[in-house]
This record gives structure tokens, C-alpha cells and sequence, in this order.
């Protein structure tokens, strides 16, 4: 996953806030004085660093940072968490990590030595909750990781117990886009002839290494594979040439930036394949904003059961929370946010500051959240949704096709309208 | 004159055995920091040492850092580590010698663009390698290397570089070089090789902060190109230096530590101004110290006495 720009006028906003929320933090240290020692006993300290400047910043600002703000507000409202007989409120520290893996790794240790915070939340990105991991594991400390992407994930469980990798691997991702695609095939509705192309980056390169063997193995033509770099701004030449080969299916293992860009070229040029599937950065709520109608069909990464009840209330939530009415994406915000709901659980069914009975708890116990029951089988949910498409305004999941609540494909995609 | 470099020596010598026993206090934030300080100590120093006395100002710290990186990321566990470490120093050499031979006749403002896009360039060859080669983006590091061995081997490398520091300026590839610093025409009508001397220094400096870089390695067990080839060193590490003072071997740690001390106390205190507080400060520096903190204590001792000194700002 990763950097997205977050609109100007957002950023102006989060300025604002925070220069108003330092405000308010210093008047009151200066009016209460040392009047608010003493209450230790009474709050769990939950500390985490999070990417506020550096590259991660548009991640970490969509999908980690509202939801950690909204659990806690939520919780905080409902009395606290439920320890034994009484609850307690969460008490937050946080960093920032400038999205530098030494940075975060030595908020942690800050966090966890000198702030001695009783839980803590993970960072944003693959590359920053690989580096945090063995940290972590060293302290003992619970690490759900609900923004990372790695083909490692089931042996990582396996060298830190403690940690918890809810977004699956990239070869499942690709997989689960290539039993579709099959399906479809079977159906009469797409052809075999595919393009892919894919960033010159950790979640490109993993997704086409593994799509191009699963395409294959298929029988798919394969009539276009390429990579390019991070940050081409102009991906004009790719998608015309493209277009001149006419495929079926165009799949882009992008990132947010050039999630919009190859769209948007797209729709210019008139590139409108019967699958067209982009990579992260599809179910961000900007991807509607500005595409508006024409993203009817798309297909991207993510997904979530959008008729589910629990999503339903969880959008509302979010979008009454967030302090500019932003949306949540529609893939990894939810799945961070019953993150949360896991560890609250966790944490009241334990009864106590108890981080190993809290693990342990995780590793086998079931929790009720917002994505639905979810049970980790090696500290992995055994249920993700790898493909979602935009129908009717909202990004729903259409495979793996035997999850609760998928919903069928609409294919051929429907023809690009003038914005 | 030899009983003070005893005396010198000794205390070194006991300040090192209290250092090493940082890791016995238990408290890894402590640890961190520690290891904090020494890696910008040592690049900072390693910096000084090529740019304080030629004074060509450099930029390429994360280019050589990102090799010993990402030489720790491709051979951490295949090979046995004092190797893995000697392998880093030897591509970090060969890279610099490369480098040096090329672009050491640049000088000024070329000099420190060229550095700055060298860092780029190595970075988009490893991922152009990973891209088209290897197919894989992001290595993982499992080595059985605990932070307390990171922070001895920065130790030592630390003794290591102060002692290569205070002989080479001792030596005549030191005095060579001050006075390229003060005039490289004079030198090479002095009959000074101007261009082995230069690639000699930059290849050793270069060497040492290839060397940090592999040390530190283990410490994030996930290693990128973006992470390894941060360009937030190069401008940290010059910063400190510059600081510190760069036209004396102990200049750079007078900068180095009061830098790192302040980033970890505005981040932890100020994790949403840092980087507003952090321009003010570099600004001040700038003004009110042009020559360093080691040029104000020579600045003190002058006014005091002592004997005015005829260096100038690096």
C-alpha cells in the first residue's frame, strides 16, 4: 500500500485541527498543573506512532488514523474498556513515525519503556510493521497488523506469535483475481487475452510474480506485461498501447497516484475492456469523488459486504466521526477497525492488563466486528475479500465469490461517460 | 607531548569501557538511543573526515549507508556475518574508489549535486535489479543479531574511526589534504597528488558509513529501497557536522549528539511541530553559529588567551 495526496484543502483542515488541538492541550496542562497525576490506575494507556509527514501520510491519514481516533472516542464515550467489574478509559500517547522504520521502531521502544503504554497500535504500510515486528515481540505486546500486505505473513505468525497479519498475502490476492476472471471466462463473458501492468514496487512486483504463473496456468494470453516506475507521470503511452491490442482484461497492480492516473487516461483515450481492475487506491473514497459515475464496473483490490448491517452502521460512524465527514475506504479501514474491536474484546474477555492471556485470547477466541465473526486459524482470518467492484456508487466485494454477501460481477464493464 | 597522548589514551580508553556497558542498564529505549547517537556520531565524524579538510561538501552519506544496507538485506542469511560485514566494506570501497576517480575533479556546487543524484541513481539500480531481475521488492532480514551487538559494533567502529581520524591527520595524506582544503593549485604545484589523496580520503569515509549501514540493517528486518536510501541521512549527517564543526576530528560529535538529543526530544514532545521547530532551529544555527560549536569553543579559548587559530569555516 501506499502514498496518496490528500487534497489541499484536507490538509489545511488537519493543520487546523491540530494547531487548535495544541492549543487546547497547552491551556490545559497550564490550568490543571500537576492536578492530573495519580490517576494511573484508573486508564489504559494506549500508545501508537503513526506516519503524520514522510510518503506514508495519505495511508496512514484514510485508513489508519480515523479509525483509531473513532474506536477510541467510541470507547471512551461508552465508559472505557471493561476491565473485571468496571471500565476504564483508553488514555492515547502517540508519534510521529515521519514514515521511517527507524523512527517507529524507536517511538515503540519510547512507547513501551518510558510512556509504559499497555497496549499499542500498529503503523500504517507493510514496511513499517515488518520493521516494528520484532520489537514487539521482544516486549510481549499484541500486534495486529491491518495494513500489511506480505507473502511472508504465515511464516512471520509462526516467528512472532504475537502478531496478527489481517490483510492476507499478495498470492492470495492474485489468485482469488484469477479464479474469477476464470469463472467469467467459463461464462462466455470476458475472452483470454489479458494486460497487466504493475508498479515498480514491493505490492507490484509481488502481485504480478504471482498473477503472471496464475494467468498462465490458466490459459490466459497474456498480451501485454509490464512494470514502471513510482512516480511516472505520464501513463499515456502505456494505455495507448494498450487499447491498440484490444484485451479483454486490463489489470494494473497500481498504487493510489497512478491508480487515478491509468483511470483517468483511460477514460480519455477510450480504453473500456470488459474487466478493468486497478490496484490500491480503488476503494478509496477519492476514487469516487472524482471519477463519479464512470466508476461503475470498475474492479479493484478490497471490497467489503457493503449490504452487511455492521458496514452499513460502521460508514455512518465513521463519516459522522471524521472531522471533515471523510469516508472510510473500502478495504483495509474496516478490517483496521475490527482490529480495535478484536483487541477491546480481547482485552475484556482477559479482565485484566494481562498481555499474554490478551494473545492467547486473540490466537483462539472469536470476535464479533464490523467485517462479521472472525476467527484466526495461524493468526490469519481465514475470510478476505480480494476483489471489489464499484456498482450503483459503492465499492462491494465480488470474490473470493463464497464469502457471505458477495455479490455477482458486472460484466462486460459498462462504456465510459463524459465527466 | 607522549604522556598526554598516554594520558588521552587512557581516558578513551575508560569512557569505551563505560560505553560498552550501556546494553547491562536494561532499558531499551536507552538502548535505542544509544545506538541513535552512535550511528550519527560515527557518520557524522566519517563525513567530517573527507568534507571538513577538502571541504567538498557531500551528500552521497545515504547512497553509501543504502549499499551496506542492502548488502546485509541480499547476504544477511547466506553468509556468516563478520563476512557479511566485510563484503559491505568492500562494495562500499569499490563504489566510492568509482565515484571518487570519476567526480572528484567536480568541485563547488557540481560536487554536491553530483552526490545528490548519486544516492538516486544507485537507488533506481537496485530497483531496476529487484524489478527486472530478481522479481522481489523489499527483503527480509533474520539474522541473529540482538540490539545490544548492534550498539557494541557501532562502539567499536566508533573507537575505530576516531583512532583512523587522529592518525591520518598525523600522517601525510593528512597534511596533504588540509592544504588542498586551503588551496588545491598550490598543491599541486607543491607536488601533492591531489586526485590519490582526495579518492583516498572519500573511499575511507565512505567505507565507514557503508559500514554503519550494515551494522544498523538488522534493526528493521524489512528493508526497501525507499528504506535503505533515505536522503534524510545525507542532510541529517551534514547538518550535524556542520554544527559540530567539520575542521576538527571531535567537531562532528559536538553536533551529532546535541542534534540527535533534540530530534528525539521534539518528536517525543512535539510530534506535530517537529518539523516547524525543527527549521527554527537549523536557522539559528546557521546564524548564530556559522563556524560551529567547536569554532565558538576555539572562539572562547582565543579571547581567553590563547592563540588565535587561522582556519576558516568548512
Amino acid at each position: 500500500m501506499a502514498p496518496v495526496d490528500a487534497p489541499w484543502e484536507e490538509k489545511m483542515m488537519t493543520f487546523l485541527t491540530r494547531r487548535t488541538t495544541l492549543l487546547a492541550a497547552a491551556t490545559c496542562a497550564a490550568t490543571l498543573g500537576l492536578t492530573v497525576i495519580a490517576e494511573a490506575q484508573t486508564s489504559i494507556k494506549i500508545g501508537y506512532a503513526i506516519s503524520r509527514t514522510g510518503p506514508n501520510t495519505g495511508g496512514a491519514a484514510v485508513t489508519t488514523i480515523p479509525n483509531y481516533e473513532l474506536w477510541v472516542k467510541e470507547v471512551n464515550a461508552a465508559g472505557g474498556i471493561k476491565l473485571g467489574d468496571k471500565r476504564v478509559p483508553i488514555e492515547v500517547v502517540q508519534y510521529d513515525d515521519r514514515s521511517n522504520a527507524e523512527e517507529a521502531v524507536r517511538a515503540l521502544e519510547r512507547l513501551i519503556n518510558q510512556d509504559k503504554v499497555d497496549f499499542i497500535l500498529p503503523p500504517w504500510g507493510t514496511g513499517l510493521n515488518l520493521a516494528v515486528g520484532p520489537t514487539l515481540n521482544r516486549e510481549g505486546y499484541p500486534h495486529l497488523a491491518a495494513t500489511a500486505v506480505t507473502d511472508r505473513a504465515p511464516e512471520l505468525a509462526k516467528r512472532w506469535p504475537n502478531s496478527f497479519w489481517l490483510l492476507g498475502t499478495s498470492a492470495d490476492a492474485a489468485k482469488s483475481l484469477v479464479e474469477l476472471l476464470n469463472k467469467l471466462r467459463d461464462e462466455k463473458k470476458i475472452g483470454d487475452t489479458v494486460a497487466m501492468v504493475s508498479i515498480a514496487d514491493g505490492f507490484g512486483i509481488d502481485l504480478s510474480s504471482a498473477a503472471r504463473p496464475a494467468l498462465t496456468n490458466a490459459k490466459f494470453k497474456l498480451a501485454y506485461d509490464k512494470s514502471y516506475p513510482i512516480g511516472t507521470q505520464d501513463l499515456a503511452p502505456i494505455v495507448n498501447e494498450i487499447k491498440a491490442l484490444n484485451p479483454d482484461v486490463f489489470i494494473a497492480f497500481s498504487y493510489p497516484p497512478d491508480t487515478l492516473a491509468l483511470t483517468e487516461q483511460s477514460r480519455i483515450a477510450g480504453l473500456n475492456p470488459k474487466v478493468f481492475y486497478t490496484g490500491v487506491g480503488t476503494a478509496f473514497p477519492l476514487y469516487k469523488q472524482k471519477f463519479g459515475k464512470n466508476t461503475e464496473g470498475v474492479m479493484g483490490i478490497g471490497g467489503w459486504s457493503g449490504d452487511s448491517a455492521a458496514i452499513k452502521d460502521y460508514l455512518a460512524r465513521h463519516k459522522a466521526a471524521a472531522a471533515n465527514g471523510a469516508e472510510p475506504d473500502r478495504w483495509a479501514s474496516a478490517v483496521t477497525y475490527a482490529s480495535l474491536q478484536m483487541l477491546q474484546q480481547a482485552i475484556e474477555r482477559v479482565g485484566k492488563i494481562d498481555r499474554a492471556a490478551v494473545i492467547k485470547d486473540l490466537q483462539t477466541g472469536t470476535f464479533d466486528t464490523v467485517i462479521g465473526k472472525v476467527k484466526l486459524d495461524n493468526n490469519m482470518p481465514t475470510r478476505y475479500w480480494w476483489v471489489g467492484q464499484w456498482q450503483d456508487g459503492e465499492f462491494y466485494g465480488i470474490a473470493p465469490a463464497k464469502n457471505e454477501g458477495a455479490r455477482a460481477a458486472i460484466v462486460p464493464k459498462p462504456a465510459w461517460v463524459a465527466p | 607531548m607522549s604522556t598526554r597522548i598516554a594520558g588521552f589514551g587512557a581516558t578513551a580508553l575508560a569512557a569505551l569501557a563505560l560505553l560498552a556497558l550501556v546494553p547491562r542498564l536494561g532499558n531499551a529505549y536507552y538502548l535505542a538511543l544509544a545506538i541513535s547517537l552512535l550511528q550519527y556520531t560515527v557518520l557524522a565524524t566519517a563525513w567530517g573526515m573527507f568534507s571538513g579538510p577538502t571541504r567538498y561538501v557531500s551528500l552521497a552519506t545515504t547512497a553509501f549507508f543504502g549499499v551496506g544496507a542492502y548488502t546485509v538485506a541480499v547476504l544477511g542469511e547466506i553468509l556468516p556475518w563478520p563476512l557479511v560485514l566485510l563484503t559491505a566494506a568492500a562494495l562500499g570501497a569499490i563504489v566510492a574508489g568509482i565515484v571518487g576517480l570519476s567526480t572528484l575533479r567536480l568541485s563547488g556546487v557540481y560536487f554536491v549535486i553530483f552526490t545528490f543524484g548519486l544516492t538516486e541513481l544507485i537507488r533506481q539500480l537496485v530497483v531496476w535489479f529487484e524489478v527486472n531481475k530478481s522479481r522481489v521488492l523489499g527483503r527480509y532480514v533474520f539474522v541473529n543479531i540482538t540490539q545490544a551487538d548492534i550498539y557494541w559494533q557501532l562502539l567499536a567502529l566508533t573507537a575505530a574511526v576516531f583512532l583512523l581520524g587522529w592518525l591520518i591527520a598525523r600522517s601525510r595524506l593528512g597534511f596533504a589534504l588540509r592544504v588542498i582544503g586551503e588551496d588545491e593549485t598550490v598543491a599541486k604545484h607543491c607536488g601533492i597528488n591531489t586526485t590519490f589523496a582526495k579518492v583516498a580520503l572519500f573511499t575511507i569515509s565512505a567505507t565507514v558509513m557503508t559500514l554503519v549501514g550494515a551494522i544498523m540493517a538488522p534493526r528493521w528486518t524489512y528493508i526497501e529501497p525507499s528504506i535503505a536510501f533515505n536522503s534524510m541521512i545525507s542532510f541529517q549527517v551534514l547538518i550535524m557536522a556542520l554544527l559540530g564543526g567539520a575542521h576538527r576530528l571531535w567537531g562532528p560529535v559536538l553536533g551529532a549528539v546535541p542534534l540527535t538529543l533534540l530530534f528525539e526530544l521534539l518528536s517525543a514532545r512535539f510530534p506535530n511541530t517537529f518539523t516547524i521547530i525543527l527549521g527554527c532551529i537549523f536557522l539559528l544555527i546557521v546564524y548564530m553559529l556559522p563556524r560551529g560549536v567547536a569554532g565558538l569553543f576555539e572562539k572562547l579559548s582565543t579571547t581567553a588567551g590563547g592563540k588565535p587559530t587561522q582556519r576558516v569555516a568548512a
